[in-house]
Order: C-alpha cells, then sequence, then structure tokens
C-alpha cells in the first residue's frame, strides 16, 4: 500500500512538472494566438480586446494556475482558435491515434520478440549476419520515408490502398483498421529493428552465464535452456525498453500522420503548436504524459512479475 | 512460473482492453461534432470514391494544405486560404467578379452620393439563405453593424472602422454613411452578410447567402461543404465539394495521382510534369508582391543609395527563369498587374540588372567592400525560400555578402513583421480588398503595419490627398505617385507576382482565375 501511494504520488510530480514545462516553453516561443484568429489584416485594437478575451494580459503564473485549477477537475478548457471544448476537439482523433499506436505497438511485439530469439538461437550464423544488416538498415530509416516509400510502392504502383483517403470507424470498421497497416508497419519497422537488436544482444549475453552452463550441464538443450532459464532474464530489459517505444511510437505517428493524411493528435498538436493554441497542445502533452508515465510503471510492474528479485519501492 | 506468465497475459489484455475501450469511448463525441449543423447522411461524404464515382455525382475533393481558420466566420477572416473558400459560401451586398470589378450580389443595385460618404443599396428581391429564410433589410443592418463594431466592441473589419451608421429606411433599402469620403469603401461591402442574432459563440459557420452552404467540418482532416439549391445566381457545376487538409506536398501529389483529390491550387511548377495526363495545369497570378523588403530603419538599409545598389544587384528573370519557367511578372513597385488602371508596368524596368552600377552606387555609399544582408524567410513559404536562394547567389556579385535565415511562420510574424526585428526578409504581400489603399496604406510613415520602417514625408502627404479624393481620376494619378515614390526611394527591392499553377484532374472545367486570392467553385463543372 505506501509503495502504492508513493509511487501514485512521483506520478503526479512528474506530471506536474511537465505541465509546467510545456508552459514556460510556450511562454518562450515567439508569437500570440490572437494572430492565428485575427490574421495579419487587423487592427491593434482588436488584437488588444481579443487578447484581454483570452485572458492573455494576466501574468503567467495567474494563467498556468487557472489552467491547472481547471484540468485537475476534468475541463481541458476551450481552444483559442477553434473556440470549442479542448475535449470535444481530441476525442475523434485520440481514437484514431490510439488504434494506430497500438496496431503498431502489437507489429513490434509480434515482429521482434520472435526475430530476437530466433537471432540469438543462431548466434554467428548466416541467417544471424544477413538480418544483422538488414536490422541495422531499418534501424537507420526514419518512419517519414518508410511512409513515403509504402505509398508510393503499395499505393501507387501496386493499388493496394489508396493514399490520401482515410475511413472513419462509423462508415467502414474493416476499411478502418485494414488502413492502419502499413501506417503503423512504417511506425513499427525501426522500432522493432531496434528491439531485435537489444533483445538478441541480452540473450546472448545472458546464454553466456554461469547459469547458463550449469542448466546444459543438467542435460538441456541449447533452445531447453533457452527456454527454461534464459529468456525470462534476457527479457527484463525488453520490456522496460517496450515502455519506452510506447512513447517513441506514438510520437512516430504524428510525423507518420501527416504521409498517410490520417486524422489524429499529431497533425492537430502540429497546427495548434503553429497557432499557439495553448490549451489544445497543453491537453495533448498532457494525454501522452500520462500514458508514458503509465506505461512506465506497468513495465515495472511487469518486470516485478517476471523476477521476484525486483521490488517495486 | 506459469502463473506469472498467465498474470502477466493478463495485464497486457486488460490494458488493451481498456485502451482500446477508453478510445471508442471518446467517439460518440467526434460524430456529434462531425454532424454538427448538417443534414447530409454519412454516404454523402466523398472519401472512399473514385474519381469516375465522383464524376456521376458531380463531387469533387480538392486538396488544401493548411486547416481553414477556427471560426469560419465571414468577418472574421484570418488567413487568405480562408478567404478563398468562405467566397463561395458568403457574399456581401457586392461581390467581386473575375474582371476585378464588383457587381452586385446580395444587393441588386446601389448608388454612390457625389460626396463619396454615402452608399445606397437596394435587396436583390427573393434572395435566400442557405436555410431558405428569405434575407431581410434587417439582417443586412445586422451584419455590417456587427462588422463594424457599432453595437459594441472594436471593428471585427479594419476597414469597417470608418462607418457611421446603417440604417434601413424602408424594408428593401439599406444607406451606408461612412465618416469620410472614400470611394473604395464599396469594396469592404463585399463582407458577408449573415442572419441577424449571429454570435459566433458556439463555433459554428453563420449561414449565408452563396452558391454553397457548410455542411461538416473535421479539424484538420477537411471541410465538406453542398450546392446550394435555391442560389440566386447561376446553378453551381458541383453537387458536392470535400476540402481536403493534407499539410506535406509530397502526400498531395501521390494524393491526386492515387485518385483521392482532383483539385489542388498553389501547385510546384515541377509536379505538373509528374502528373501526366490525367490532370491539366491552368496558371495564373498569385496576386501579391514578392519583394526583397527591406528594413529602411537599419544601417546600411537606410541609405537610398544602398537600397538601390540592391534593386540593381537583383535579377528577377533570373529567379523567374530558375524557379519558375520563366513564368511570372517581374515588379518595380507594391502594386500587381491585376490591379489593372493602378498598375504602373514601366516601373518593373526602373532599375535595371546592371551588377557595375550596383558596386558603383555601393562605393558612393562608402560600402567599396559589400556588406553582410541577412534575409529572412518564412521556412513554409518554398517560393520565398527558393526566391532567397537565388538573390543570395545573385548578391555575391556586387559583394553583398547575404545569408538566409528561415524561421517558423509565427515566429516571422512576431518577430520580422510586428516587432520589425529584421533586416530584410523575402515574402509575398497580398490585398484583402482590391483597391490600391490595402496595398499602399502600409508604407505611411506611423501605420502600425508598416513594417518596413518607410519613412518619407511625401508619401504621407500624397496618401493622405488621395484617401480624400472623390474625383476617380485624380485618385488613381495620386496613387500612381505614391506606387512611383516607393520605386525611386527603392523602399524594397520588388521581385514579382508569382505564377500560380492549379493542377486540375481532366474532366474537370471552368476554372476561372481571379485578381484576388479566390476559387471560384461554382464556375467548376464536370465536362462529359
Amino acid at each position: 500500500m505506501r509503495t502504492i501511494v508513493k509511487k501514485t504520488m512521483a506520478m503526479m510530480a512528474t506530471l506536474l512538472a511537465i505541465s509546467i514545462l510545456a508552459f514556460l516553453a510556450f511562454q518562450i516561443l515567439p508569437g500570440d494566438p490572437t494572430v492565428a484568429i485575427l490574421g495579419m489584416n487587423t487592427s491593434p485594437e482588436r488584437v488588444a480586446e481579443l487578447r484581454d478575451t483570452l485572458g492573455l494580459n494576466d501574468p503567467p503564473p495567474v494563467r498556468y494556475g487557472r489552467w491547472l485549477s481547471r484540468f485537475v477537475t476534468g475541463d481541458m478548457g476551450r481552444s483559442y482558435s477553434m473556440n470549442r471544448p479542448v475535449a470535444e476537439q481530441l476525442a475523434g482523433k485520440v481514437q484514431v491515434t490510439a488504434t494506430l499506436s497500438a496496431i503498431a505497438f502489437v507489429m513490434v511485439v509480434l515482429l521482434s520478440v520472435p526475430s530476437g530469439i530466433f537471432l540469438a538461437r543462431n548466434e554467428g550464423g548466416k541467417a544471424d549476419r544477413v538480418f544483422l544488416v538488414l536490422n541495422q538498415l531499418l534501424m537507420s530509416t526514419p518512419s517519414v520515408l518508410i511512409g513515403l516509400i509504402f505509398t508510393y510502392l503499395f499505393g501507387l504502383l501496386l493499388r493496394v490502398f489508396t493514399p490520401g483517403q482515410f475511413v472513419h470507424l462509423s462508415q467502414n470498421a474493416g476499411a478502418y483498421y485494414a488502413q492502419m497497416f502499413f501506417p503503423a508497419l512504417a511506425i513499427a519497422l525501426p522500432r522493432s529493428a531496434m528491439t531485435i537488436k537489444l533483445l538478441r544482444g541480452s540473450i546472448a549475453s545472458q546464454m553466456r552465464q554461469d547459469y547458463v552452463r550449469t542448466a546444459y550441464s543438467r542435460g538441456n538443450s541449447r533452445a531447453g535452456a533457452l527456454r527454461r532459464h534464459v529468456f525470462r532474464n534476457a527479457i527484463l530489459p525488453v520490456v522496460t525498453f517496450l515502455a519506452l517505444t510506447m512513447a517513441d511510437i506514438v510520437a512516430g505517428s504524428i510525423i507518420v500522420e501527416q504521409v498517410f493524411v490520417i486524422p489524429g493528435i499529431g497533425r492537430l498538436l502540429l497546427s495548434s503548436i503553429s497557432a499557439r493554441d495553448f490549451p489544445v497542445v497543453q491537453a495533448i502533452i498532457m494525454m501522452v504524459a500520462v500514458l508514458v508515465v503509465f506505461v512506465n510503471y506497468l513495465a515495472d510492474m511487469i518486470n516485478q512479475l517476471i523476477d521476484p528479485r525486483i521490488r517495486l519501492g | 512460473m506459469k502463473e506469472h506468465r498467465r498474470t502477466l497475459a493478463l495485464i497486457l489484455a486488460l490494458f488493451l482492453i481498456v485502451g482500446l475501450a477508453g478510445c471508442s469511448g471518446g467517439n460518440s463525441g467526434n460524430q456529434q461534432q462531425a454532424s454538427e449543423g448538417t443534414t447530409a447522411p454519412t454516404d454523402e461524404r466523398t472519401v472512399s470514391l473514385t474519381p469516375d464515382e465522383r464524376a456521376s455525382k458531380d463531387q469533387i475533393v480538392i486538396g488544401i494544405a493548411q486547416d481553414l481558420d477556427g471560426s469560419l466566420d465571414p468577418h472574421q477572416m484570418a488567413t487568405a486560404g480562408t478567404r478563398e473558400v468562405l467566397f463561395n459560401l458568403y457574399e456581401g451586398l457586392v461581390k467581386p467578379a473575375n474582371d476585378g470589378n464588383l457587381i452586385p450580389a446580395v444587393a441588386s443595385e446601389y448608388t454612390v452620393s457625389d460626396s463619396a460618404d454615402t452608399f445606397t443599396f437596394t435587396l436583390r428581391e427573393g434572395i435566400r439563405f442557405h436555410s431558405g429564410r428569405e434575407v431581410t433589410v434587417g439582417d443586412v443592418v445586422y451584419s455590417l453593424s456587427r462588422a463594424a463594431g457599432l453595437n459594441g466592441g472594436e471593428a471585427l473589419i479594419p476597414e469597417f472602422a470608418l462607418v457611421e451608421s446603417v440604417e434601413a429606411p424602408d424594408d428593401r433599402t439599406v444607406v451606408v454613411r461612412i465618416k469620410q469620403p472614400n470611394l473604395e469603401f464599396l469594396a469592404s461591402l463585399t463582407a458577408g452578410i449573415i442572419p441577424e442574432g449571429y454570435d459566433g459563440a458556439e463555433g459554428i459557420p453563420p449561414e449565408g447567402t452563396g452558391p454553397f452552404m457548410f455542411v461538416s467540418r473535421s479539424p484538420q482532416e477537411n471541410i465538406i461543404i453542398r450546392r446550394f439549391d435555391g442560389y440566386w445566381g447561376d446553378k453551381p457545376g458541383m453537387a458536392l465539394i470535400e476540402l481536403k487538409i493534407v499539410e506535406k506536398s509530397e502526400t498531395m501529389l501521390m494524393s491526386m495521382r492515387s485518385g483521392a483529390i482532383d483539385f489542388a491550387a498553389h501547385v510546384n511548377w515541377d509536379w505538373m510534369q509528374q502528373l501526366g495526363d490525367d490532370f491539366y495545369a491552368e496558371d495564373t497570378y498569385m496576386n501579391l508582391v514578392q519583394a526583397l523588403y527591406l528594413n529602411n530603419a537599419v544601417p546600411p538599409l537606410d541609405n537610398m543609395r544602398v537600397r538601390q545598389a540592391l534593386c540593381h544587384g537583383v535579377n528577377r528573370q533570373e529567379i523567374m527563369d530558375i524557379l519558375a519557367d520563366g513564368k511570372g511578372y517581374a515588379l518595380g513597385s507594391s502594386i500587381y498587374p491585376a490591379f489593372g488602371k493602378y498598375f504602373i508596368p514601366e516601373l518593373t524596368g526602373y532599375y535595371d540588372y546592371n551588377p557595375e552600377k550596383a558596386m558603383a552606387l555601393l562605393a558612393d555609399a562608402g560600402l567599396a567592400d559589400g556588406f553582410d544582408l541577412e534575409i529572412t524567410v518564412p521556412s513554409n513559404y518554398t517560393p520565398h525560400v527558393d526566391a532567397a536562394t537565388v538573390v543570395v547567389s545573385q548578391l555575391e556579385t556586387i559583394g553583398v555578402r547575404a545569408s538566409i535565415k528561415q524561421v517558423e511562420w509565427m515566429s516571422w510574424y512576431t518577430e520580422t513583421y510586428s516587432n520589425r526585428q529584421y533586416v530584410s526578409t523575402i515574402v509575398g504581400v497580398d490585398a484583402a480588398t482590391m483597391t490600391a489603399r490595402a496595398m499602399l496604406e502600409r508604407f505611411v510613415s506611423d501605420r502600425h503595419n508598416n513594417f518596413i520602417n518607410f519613412v518619407n514625408e511625401e508619401y504621407d502627404r500624397v496618401f493622405a490627398e488621395a484617401i480624400a479624393e472623390t474625383d476617380e481620376a485624380r485618385q488613381t494619378a495620386l496613387y500612381k505617385r505614391l506606387e512611383t515614390i516607393l520605386t525611386e526611394q527603392a523602399a524594397n527591392v520588388y521581385i514579382q507576382d508569382l505564377c500560380d499553377y492549379i493542377a486540375i484532374r481532366s474532366g474537370i472545367g471552368g476554372y476561372l482565375p481571379y485578381p484576388l486570392y479566390i476559387i471560384d467553385m461554382a464556375a467548376l463543372r464536370y465536362t462529359r
């Protein structure tokens, strides 16, 4: 019980710190939301009037306090430029990005865990060496480029999908999930490559441990030792890494959404930053922050389950 | 150990379920938002149709590079991209025609008093809002009073600060009086007429009287508009238009090739080669003045000879040759050709490309060894970034060591445009209304948007005379004088009015170029 309270407090403190940093970043950035609303062809009087309406003339601590006090009660405020509740604006976008990220995450796990084990088992073999080169190549290819290649190859040449079209869940559920395949793969490939490399290295280093030699001496085959003893130890750093990957996938989707014209929070975030639409940006940052903090917490718990010697605290 | 594995699986499964459930929980809100203010069923969405299917239903998908303004309020349009689209939804008492003249719209006729301070309009018989309700003089008085801030607050449209009163002496007539004579004010009366009582509080766009009506909007995704069958003018050719937001230019290109998008304005010249036979290009002008704008208050640019040297040192034709296959209209002052009677073509040749002369002028100014020049460019505008690259290499010839500083648009607006913390910048300046004033007022010494810090006593005097002049011919002459002063003083290094390419899917015709930043969607139709 005490550890949970402590952990929760730490999580809250992290989130608070993130929200302050995001707020400060907005103070430093040049620019003003009134510009996005009124444009260039406006009068200084209108700008002053709007600044007053939006409460932008208050000192920063007052504005931050006002945002925080509303946010903790679940009120994310109103978008400056859209003049609508932020929650309403985010609702549909979150669903899209979450679906895309979840599929990409599953892909990372499905691609990397079997491949990592396979490579570790055949360490130094021909397959291992070929795979490693390929892996290195994928690791250093950005998702945007993979996305553009996919669009060109599968979209324009092979006509597997139509670049530039997006189907909503309410229109056609099957098409909605199917269209996520290539974008998710574009996000998942570089991350999988990194995960494979980590898992392979982790297994390989465990394989050289004394307890593995002991396992062999007890009559285990290489595969048997791997399955019964090594994997559990080797997976620990990978779980932590996958938790970090989760955050990375959300970040990756921001860019990939643009390439595939997917209406998710990534595109909203970018446009809100350029419009200096603080309430929207802050809400998105907080959502991602909550996710990252929570997933990390989850990873700690999972690691403890796998290896009871690790104690939460 | 098995137990642990099961627990692990359980936790992961729970996590996924919670995640997915949480996401779909938010879904209902989205549907509500997307369908707000619409009567169109979902199947009217154009998204998953092929170009042929769209053609058979008179539907078109137009790609736009950025989302429209948040409000879609015709009295509070911030960006040119929003003006371009809302032209099709809202009409003023008068509206711009594609020849640059104003034609009656919500009014069927109008008169301007000889003193140029009273404008009398007769409401068009039977004109209706998108809901089908007839427009009354009450709606007109409300709309114009709102734009002018007559019921409290500041004028929503800056030009309307001039309005003294808006009255309806009978139910067919509206009289607008302004505080000082102003012949050009009529151009401001293109401001949209909306229903009485609309206050924009809910963030839903108001009804208008234009050929298209609003159906739905999904931020950062699309805006859907539909033909208004009760429109007073010619029936639009398209029944439904989806304006799809595609920020990345590579993606826009691929979306056109894939059949997802039928029409895109402001595309690059080299795209047309890649689009092949499915598309054809219309070329027109962007209707703006692209220039190397100079901060006239910063040394050495405060010296006229230095500015003139820069004018002689930039080769406009070469810029157009390199970047647009020679297309574009070289300019010599702050008025572009679409302004017709105000435009002085001769000013283009006032400073010829002459590096020797440029270097002599620099030597005269005591800068025989040249100087360093920083050019700030908003990074999202490719034509300006590209032009800057060419300008840098050209200026090298006359010994000016120029460098490019790319900034985000918002930083450009705040630091460069508003706070005037810059040396020089390449951008395009356009006009919200077809008035010479819209282009020339910014160079008055104490004007809030005089971002080049231009100070010229004669300019200020002539400008005051020009706006007060009630004789059109004399006023035109005065504006031309202003234009000439800008050239003589080498206020800026004028470059060109950019060539604008519009890519249109074969089978769609009717595109009409305008002297303003507008797409007349009512003119588009399938040619069968």
